[in-house]
């Protein structure tokens, strides 16, 4: 991948096919550490396949052998020094943490964070994300639970006027590290 | 930060028009493969490009949903398109560019972009 944010999308959609109804994206920047953070509600995963999810050659998908989604940002993370952890419970859900030490050589850009936030809500309009982004000076918090509230059930999330307003909101709440 | 009252503003809007969001059967389905694969390859421009292109036409007769991986990775960015009455069209190593004149080709005017499908594509 390159970049972060890409990962980010992609940690993202496993969350999304286990079923989660409710996913937390949280990139803290402080000093030369970037964290990483995603947890969701989904149907988490069993301790055998939490003691593989890590591995590229463990997949339950049967249509292809390897999963590399997980193992590659993991390798990223640690790569630069950084920590990477995961933990799961079935019927909980899945966290999964990656530290950056972002002035080391090995390190990714970020990217662009706010395509993949932005893509994540409108094309899962039905699904709850909670988006946070901070730095030593300030922090951004997106939940689309508030937004849902005041367009009360009658405009969805993907409506354009609501997608140009989240577009612009993220653009507001930009902060690189 | 922007305010909820803009929100409020667009859900009042929402209310006023009547609405012509109703289920149809003509409604177009399109897929982006989404899956590592996909992801490293490109996916995320093409998926942005589609749904900036589509909520510029206003197109309200599409639904724009993610997949896994389709299988055939060397080919991604893969976008598949589901019409009613039509055969699956299968778009391969797509781009942000490829993609903006798919929506206006495909969706809006109902023609084939044949040189971007696999047909065209694989050997
Ligand atoms: N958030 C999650 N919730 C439940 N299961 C997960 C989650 N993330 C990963 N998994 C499991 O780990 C497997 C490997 O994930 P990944 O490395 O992304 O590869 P892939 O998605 O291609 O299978 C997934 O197929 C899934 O079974
Ligand atoms: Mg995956």
């Amino acid at each position: 991948m390159q970049e972060l944010s890409l990962n980010i999308m992609d940690i993202a959609q496993n969350s999304i096919v286990a079923g989660a109804t409710l996913i937390t994206i949280h990139a803290a920047c402080h000093g030369d550490r970037l964290a990483v953070e995603i947890s969701d509600n989904g149907k988490g995963m069993s301790e055998e396949q939490l003691a593989h999810v890590t591995d590229p050659f463990f997949t339950t998908r049967t249509t292809r052998k390897v999963g590399l989604g997980v193992p590659l940002f993991k390798m990223q993370a640690e790569l630069t020094g950084g920590m990477f952890s995961i933990d799961s419970q079935t019927g909980i859900g899945t966290h999964l943490k990656a530290e950056f030490v972002t002035s080391h050589v090995d390190m990714i850009p970020l990217g662009d964070l706010n395509q993949t936030i932005l893509l994540l809500i409108t094309c899962n309009p039905d699904l709850d994300f909670v988006f946070i982004h901070d730095t030593d000076e300030t922090t951004f918090t997106l939940d689309t639970r508030e937004l849902r509230e005041v367009l009360g059930g009658e405009v969805p999330l993907n409506d354009p006027a609501v997608t140009q307003w989240i577009r612009e909101a993220l653009e507001e709440g930009e902060s690189r590290c | 930060m922007k305010s909820l009252a803009e929100l409020q503003a667009i859900r009042e809007k929402a209310r006023q028009q009547i609405s012509v969001r109703e289920e149809s059967d003509d409604n177009i389905r399109v897929l982006v493969g989404m899956a590592t694969c996909g992801i490293a390859a490109g996916a995320r421009p093409v998926l942005t490009a589609i749904m900036d292109e589509i909520s510029k036409r206003g197109l309200k007769n599409v639904t724009v949903t993610q997949t896994g991986c389709i299988g055939i990775c060397q080919f991604e960015p893969v976008v598949e398109v589901v019409a009613p009455g039509e055969n699956k069209v299968t778009y391969v190593k797509m781009t942000a560019e490829k993609a903006v004149r798919m929506v206006n080709d495909h969706l809006v005017n109902g023609n084939v972009v044949s040189e971007y499908t696999i047909g065209a594509n694989a050997k």
